[in-house]
């Protein structure tokens, strides 16, 4: 069974944006979407191994900053050149101010 | 007794190995610091200025195109087609490039449709060239995995002048069209374009042949060169603009580092070639952060230019600065110009300055 494990804070994560969060020799990226939901996804693009947290988050929307790959940090699916391979997304959810996802 | 090797500039050579073994293939490149709050305001996306430059640039195409018509067969065709041919086969450049990043418009079917529109006049392969650009910003002129050096060592100066005619474009990419429509893709191109990808780099070709063939069609039912004036033909007499700033992007400067602000130009411009380039003359800034829409880039230079080399202030400054260090890379193909960073400029990781591609 896998972990619920604490990511950040509720307001670490801006509206419409991504944070970078690092656990057990891995990296995730927490998106907090426009309709103040939270999300979560591994942290780095399935292309070229850049971190998406430095990215921009558009609606439902993560684009990687090294080469503008879109994924739907929602579902994970990769949304066109130059990303084919979805990103693998985690159950998420908040509890007393908290961010958990399950990984 | 070990000699000097001359660069490998095929992807699938000796070079190529080397960048792999040495960690200059997808590496780490530098970035100059820039708060998080900072940047996601330059990198926010927008519809808005995009749209109205469509408009612009898609209204001049049409008008000069409806004045070369309407004065064809006369001298006062002349001026209507060197502005057609300007619009159509370099500024397509930069509507392919920026459209291709997917930060023009907001919007990504309007980014889809002005970047399919702007690879068809520049005979540019949209799937090929899509992936080909990837790859140039992972490993910036980095020798055997770049596909898109513009000007290699030693530099070919007859070729770099050919280049301004457009001739050298239909001498390549219109074979390459040819061969792919056939659904064969090179070496190097299998090199770059991912397996499940190959099969529409082979369709989108099919579909530029074909509308080369009914233009070609049209011009002989015609008895006329007009169709062909207006479409293929101004990728030879239209290109040179994209060829006067693009060439400026990289050429003379040091190759195998990842540092942007060490292989890339940043050049002041006029209003019309940024215009026609889409503000890609800050190209270090475009290099080290292209999530920043075209538009946003005046105001990214302002905000990282004390960590940049000094602009070039003119074309005409850039083009003086290159030529000598071309006829120099003649003799000495690892001559280059090496930038100097400002007294405020975090300093460079030099690590990969000791790599010698070029040795053995």
């Amino acid at each position: 069974m896998a972990d619920w494990v604490e990511a950040c804070a509720v307001d670490d994560v801006e509206d419409e944006d991504v944070i970078r969060f690092d656990h057990g020799g891995r990296t995730f990226a927490i998106y907090r979407s426009p309709g103040d939901e939270f999300f979560a996804t591994d942290g780095f693009c399935t292309h070229e191994q850049a971190h998406l947290a430095d990215g921009l988050v558009m609606d439902d929307i993560i684009e990687c900053p090294k080469h503008n790959g879109r994924f739907n940090y929602k579902t994970g699916q990769a949304k066109g050149a130059p990303v084919c391979v979805n990103l693998r997304t985690y159950p998420v959810k908040v509890e007393a101010g908290k961010v958990m996802i399950q990984i | 007794m070990a000699g000097t090797m001359k660069r490998d500039y095929s992807l699938v050579g000796e070079s190529a190995r080397r960048a792999i073994e040495t960690g200059l293939a997808s590496a780490e490149w530098y970035h100059t610091d820039v708060p998080r709050k900072a940047m996601k305001e330059l990198m926010q996306r927008s519809d808005g200025p995009a749209i109205r430059d469509t408009i612009i640039w898609i209204v001049a195409i049409l008008g000069s195109a409806a004045g070369g018509i309407y004065f064809w067969g006369t001298w006062w065709c002349v001026p209507f087609f060197f502005a057609y041919g300007v619009l159509y086969g370099s500024s397509s450049d930069s509507r392919w490039h920026e459209c291709g990043h997917g930060t023009a418009f907001r919007t990504r079917w309007m980014n889809d449709v002005v970047y399919q529109i702007a690879s068809f006049m520049l005979m540019r392969n949209p799937v090929t060239w899509r992936w080909s650009h990837a790859r140039h910003h992972t490993d910036t002129i980095i020798v055997g995995r770049d596909a898109e050096i513009a000007v290699m060592r030693p530099p070919d100066l007859l070729r770099a002048a050919l280049a301004f005619t457009g001739i050298l474009d239909f001498r390549y990419s219109l074979p390459a069209l040819v061969r792919q429509a056939f659904g064969k893709l090179s070496p190097d191109e299998k090199s770059y374009v991912p397996e499940m990808e190959q099969h529409k780099a082979v369709t989108a070709a099919r579909w530029h042949i074909a509308i080369y063939i009914a233009t070609i069609a049209l011009a002989l039912t015609m008895r006329s060169w007009v169709p062909l004036v207006l479409i293929g033909l101004p990728r030879l007499y239209g290109t040179w603009h994209m060829v006067l700033t693009g060439l400026l992007q990289h050429i003379g400067l040091a190759d195998n580092v990842i540092d942007h602000r060490l292989n890339s130009r940043t050049v002041y411009m006029n209003p019309i070639s940024r215009f026609i380039y889409w503000n890609m003359n800050f190209h270090v800034e475009h290099h080290m952060f292209p999530m920043v829409p075209y538009h946003a880039l005046p105001r990214l230079h302002e905000l990282i230019k004390h960590d940049l080399p000094e602009p070039n202030p003119s074309m005409w400054h850039a083009y003086r600065e290159v030529w000598p260090v071309l006829l120099r890379q003649l003799r000495y193909e690892d001559y280059f110009l090496k930038r100097e960073l400002p007294p405020t400029a975090r300093p460079y990781r030099g690590e990969f300055h000791d790599v010698n591609m070029a040795a053995e």
